[in-house]
């Protein structure tokens, strides 16, 4: 089946048929920042991929912003 | 998975609260949090026009669109902050929605007010380029709706931007920042409109996931420098303890606007006065924007 990851984009091929959530372990993605998309369809962590499936991986972590650590005065 | 409701195939699993949903009942959910998010913080009634700040992003779009199919009167606030083809997409995506739905879109430009857009603010600065682009974002979504005459403004932040924000905030132990950090800032001045965030109860994988099931066209890329963005690291640290014990997030968000938050409250409410160079609210004699829009003006000429 084909994966295609955004941010940066990149397309991986991967053999043989596994569940969604073992796909993305693989990947070292953790399950909670992505939406795993087939055609018009969401898939859950269980659903079994594979063969001539496409399945573009979408993160959904947005934003920016927050302080940077200030630096701890030496004493 | 099947649906907690139906029991047709899910389209989503969502551990913290030990479900999953098919499609129908997942967007059923989804409005049912924000209407319950509303509610339990008058956050605006359906007399009053609400303007939805938008960017592009799918937290924003999917808010405007729930707010849309609810029923309420809404306008979008799209603020170009001139990020080269970033905002370029970002604006198109805004116009394309606020089109389909026949919604009214004010545009401001980030470099009219400032006098550089947002990447030049970095450079003229040195400041860091959230910072600014936060302060900016603050300053004239309140300004803009003043002068289009809303009560109020609400935004997209949700779950995982609230925890992220709260994490940051209790780490450096900002306690300026804590007591403000709330779904609903009521005005405590004419010239400071309500602030809402009705999204605060949904995730962010619930969010993009309600905006691709209802079709919404919305940007994927990143805000090209959010990258190495402090909250983003948070983000990541809080999701790994979301893994390994589902609910971390909410119970944290949550757990602070429920029992901590009050006593992070001021004794003494904060005197707001009107900025000396345009008007606006501020706690001191000139405003953060003015002082920002001066010292870019200054090294402009520079």
């Amino acid at each position: 089946m084909k994966v295609i990851l955004r941010n940066p984009r990149k397309e991986v091929e991967v053999s043989g048929q596994r569940r969604v959530k073992d796909l993305l372990t693989e990947l070292d993605i953790l399950p909670s920042t992505v939406l795993v998309i087939r055609g018009n369809e969401l898939l859950t962590g269980d659903t079994v991929v594979g063969g001539d499936d496409i399945l573009e991986v979408r993160p959904v972590i947005s934003g920016g912003g927050g302080l940077p650590a200030p630096a701890v005065p030496v004493r | 998975m099947k649906c907690r409701k139906c029991g047709g195939r899910a389209a989503l699993e969502l551990r913290r609260h030990n479900a999953a949903f098919c499609p129908p009942h997942f967007l059923e959910f989804f409005r049912k949090q924000v209407a319950e998010a509303v509610h339990k913080h008058r956050m605006f009634t359906r007399e009053e026009t609400v303007l939805v700040a938008v960017s592009g992003g799918k937290d924003s779009l999917a808010l405007w669109d729930v707010l849309i199919e609810e029923g309420y009167q809404t306008a979008g606030l799209y603020l170009d902050l001139g990020i080269f083809e970033y905002s370029l997409e970002s604006k198109a995506k805004c116009l394309a929605f606020a089109a389909a739905r026949g919604q009214k879109l004010v545009i401001e430009r980030v470099a009219d007010a400032v006098g550089a857009p947002i990447p030049e603010v970095q450079k003229a600065t040195r400041r860091p380029t959230c910072s600014a682009c936060g302060l900016s974002k603050r300053y004239l979504m309140n300004r803009a709706a003043l002068e289009h005459g809303y009560q109020v403004v609400a935004t997209g932040h949700n779950l995982d931007d609230e925890a992220a924000t709260l994490f940051g905030s209790v780490l450096h132990w900002q306690m300026d920042a804590l007591p403000r950090q709330s779904p609903a800032l009521a005005s405590t001045h004419p010239k400071l409109v309500r602030r809402v965030k009705p999204l605060y109860r949904l995730s962010e994988l619930e969010t993009a996931a309600f905006a691709f099931l209802r079709g919404i066209d919305y940007i994927v890329e990143e805000c090209p420098f959010s990258k190495g963005a402090t909250s983003l690291a948070h983000k990541e640290l809080l999701n790994r303890l979301e893994e390994s014990s589902p609910g971390a997030k909410h119970n944290f968000l949550f757990g602070f606007l429920e029992k901590a938050r009050p006593a992070f409250a001021r004794a003494e409410a904060v005197e707001l006065q009107e900025c000396s160079s345009c008007g606006q609210v501020t706690t001191g004699a000139v405003c953060a924007f003015c002082k920002l829009a001066d010292q870019v003006k200054r090294r402009m000429i520079e």
